[in-house]
């Protein structure tokens, strides 16, 4: 009971987010009810849980990535060629859903494999690595595919289309995928190479960790993440569409989400049940501005302030709880200090 | 040791840097990434002549630099945030922000020209003014500062304009953009996007020689040491974030002449500009590269489009081509860099955001 009290006296970014999260669901709520509607009816939960899943399972990707230091800025054509390969290999024959799987999961595995290499042999920072990535994938796209194509069967349309009791199937799914993650994060070697690796790869090199393999892993997962999200949108629409994932604006979504849940961009601390509060942070925000009905162009402009209000607020705390050394003033008490 | 024997000490052995003679340090220089990439731009450039010889009379010649301007200046911007170890993502909504503006605010109307102009300086000055606070004293990383404001830049001017193109600014406001000098000998004309570009250019070499640009690169590099050397970090990493947003505005009065007015107008030139700026040996992560390159970095990468249309490779292509490059120059470049500094074996690591002190029992979280 008394370790109970204490973790929740010392609130970690973890709690700081989760907290966010509520503060989030009750103000939805309350806006909600002013349109005269009901956020906890069992349509909209189940709507909200659904607008988590595909950018859900791009973060959980993007998460590792970012740990080992990293960011991948293929993901979105990731999504794109995942839909249009999924779904011209299925062509409305429900036997040819498991090579479908296979395949769209194998294509994503060797691309994360050469984002991975191509950081860490050839040093080549991971925001450029990927986006190159990312072009050599569009001009493919754009070659090879005009329109939407394909056609998934309906077998596995019921994959998106599924529930058990007001959980959708996908987020389940997606959820597992999530455990896993943590398990491997928290359990395993390589898990915990990520963090040391994110956190300094001087450090680690020299502690003897081969750092290549921690950023490699965490490529791979993430494009096969980035697939399984794509499948997902191929579940729901059953054709792929070459331009899913750039609409979707996957890349700085799911980046924007794994900061809102508290992970450092600069790699080394963070982790998952964060960026999944941070999905979910995204999720509510736009449940609750469609309730409201407003105007879809100036719901960037609120996510963007609300992006900046929420990250603003971690950053200040992780100043707080740094130990003073050299009594330092901080930047703020600095510029002040100037201005007098 | 007394100050004679020092410059005695200096006179009689220079720094390894300066014990060549100018040739010999020029040729040098072509070995790092900054450098090379001026190697790059002349053999693309030679190609590109090869492919289509018609691109190599001057006026032609001197008509693309013209069209190339607009995201040199852009590139030019973004340098001094990557320099200082930031990112700007939201050049190419401010692009849109100000093109519209432009058709909306000035409209038909020849006398509000002058008043237009200053107010969207203005806005760019103070969006830079935000985006820099905001990293700065606020502690949000760049990238997600940017991103927002790229989100919330973008946002509003769709909801202004309604997503569709708008307005239409007099003929004598576009001439900025699409004019030139007549009659010139040899080249026929200079376009003025060309000229701005060059006193852009002079400026930026001048201003990178002054204290702002000695700091602006301290500051990057290791903005720790810098604050303790009494750089006024917050400061000079502002400043930069002006630069930025300027850089884009100056971008979006020439693309108005280009383009015309219409929301879409800039869409992309954020990752343009870092490609280019990366091209031009500038490394991310900040502290090092010159301002020059990154120019020479968006020219080279414009003549690599020109080439392939040369070639008559299908256009669809040209992103892989894109991609495939600058992967194989970044690769290179990085095996310079190293090459060229002997002990360093990574970038610098990032260390805006990440706390000096680790926090203990916080890495794995409450998961």
């Amino acid at each position: 009971m008394r370790g109970l009290a204490e973790r929740f006296g010392r609130l970690t970014s973890t709690g700081l987010v989760l907290a966010v999260l509520v503060v989030a669901i009750v103000l939805g709520a309350i806006l909600t009810a002013t349109e005269g509607r009901n956020f906890f009816s069992l349509g909209n939960v189940s709507a909200i849980l659904v607008a988590t899943s595909v950018l859900g399972f791009v973060a959980i990707g993007q998460t590792l990535v970012i740990l080992t230091g990293s960011i991948d800025l293929s993901v979105s054509y990731v999504v794109s060629l995942t839909t249009v390969l999924a779904a011209t290999t299925m062509d409305g024959s429900s036997g040819n859903v498991v090579p479908a799987v296979l395949l769209v999961l194998a294509v994503a595995a060797a691309i994360g494999f050469v984002n991975g290499a191509v950081v860490s042999f050839l040093h080549v920072h991971g925001f450029i690595a990927t986006l190159g990535m990312g072009l050599i994938i569009s001009g493919y796209l754009a070659v090879n595919y005009a329109g939407p194509t394909g056609d998934a069967p309906r077998s596995f349309a019921l994959i998106g289309a599924t529930r058990i009791g007001p959980v959708p199937l996908p987020v389940l799914i997606m959820l597992g995928c999530a455990l896993l993650m943590i398990l491997m994060l928290r359990r395993t070697r390589v898990g915990h190479q990520v963090y040391a690796v994110g956190g300094n790869p001087q450090v680690a090199r020299l502690s003897g960790v081969r750092t290549s393999v921690p950023v490699i892993t965490a490529h791979v997962l993430c494009s096969m993440l980035t697939a399984l999200a794509g499948l997902l949108l191929v579940a729901r629409t059953q054709v792929g569409n070459p331009t899913a994932g750039t609409q979707g604006q996957y890349d700085l979504m799911s980046i924007a989400a794994v900061v809102l849940g508290g992970t450092l961009l600069a790699g080394g601390k963070g982790n998952i049940t964060g960026t999944l509060a941070g999905v979910a942070i995204f999720a509510v925000m736009d449940n609750v501005m469609a309730a409201l009905q407003t105007d879809p162009f100036l719901r960037d402009a609120i996510r963007g302030a609300v992006i900046v209000a929420a990250v603003a607020v971690y950053a200040r705390r992780e100043i707080d709880r740094r130990p003073a050394r050299f009594e330092r003033p901080g930047v703020l008490d600095a510029a002040l200090q100037e201005a007098k | 040791m007394t100050d004679s024997q020092v410059t005695e000490t200096r006179t009689t052995a220079p720094l390894p840097y300066h014990a060549h003679g100018l040739g010999a340090r020029a040729l040098a220089v072509l070995a790092t990434p900054g450098g090379a990439v001026l190697v790059l731009a002349i053999a693309l450039l030679l190609a590109t002549i090869a492919a289509n010889p018609n691109f190599g009379d001057p006026g032609v010649l001197i008509r693309f630099l013209g069209r190339t301007a607009p995201i040199a200046i852009v590139a030019l911007g973004q340098y001094y945030v990557i320099v200082s170890g930031e990112f700007d993502l939201s050049m190419g909504a401010v692009i849109a922000a100000q093109v519209v503006i432009a058709g909306n605010f000035i409209g038909e109307d020849e006398s509000r020209i002058i008043p237009g102009l200053v107010l969207m300086l203005l806005l760019g000055v103070g969006i830079g003014v935000v985006n820099g606070l905001v990293t700065t004293l606020l502690q949000v990383p760049s990238f997600i500062t940017t991103l927002a404001m790229m989100l919330a830049l973008g946002g509003l001017v769709d909801y202004l304009s309604g997503g569709a193109a708008t307005g239409n600014p007099p003929d004598k406001f576009r001439e900025i953009g699409r004019g030139a000098i007549e009659d010139v000998p040899v080249v026929d004309v200079i376009p003025y996007p060309l000229i701005i570009l060059t006193v852009l250019c002079v400026a930026a070499a001048w201003l990178m020689r002054r204290p702002f640009g000695r700091t602006l690169i301290a500051v990057g590099d290791n903005p720790d040491a810098a604050a303790v050397s009494g750089a006024r970090v917050w400061r000079v990493k502002t400043q930069a974030f002006v630069l930025s947003s300027l850089a884009s505005t100056v971008a979006g009065i020439l693309l108005v002449g280009y383009a015309g007015v219409h929301p879409s107008v800039g869409q992309g030139y954020e990752f343009m500009a870092i490609t280019a700026v990366v091209l031009g040996g500038v490394v991310l992560g900040g502290g090092r590269g010159w301002v020059l390159s990154a120019v020479a970095g968006a020219f080279a990468l414009e003549l690599l489009f020109t080439l392939l249309t040369a070639l008559e490779i299908e256009s669809t292509w040209r992103d892989s081509v894109q991609g495939l490059i600058i992967i194989a120059a970044l690769a290179v470049s990085a095996r310079a860099w190293t090459l060229g500094r002997g002990r360093r074996t990574s970038p610098p690591p990032k260390t805006a955001d990440r706390p000096t002190e680790p926090t203990p029992g916080t890495n794995i979280g409450e998961n």
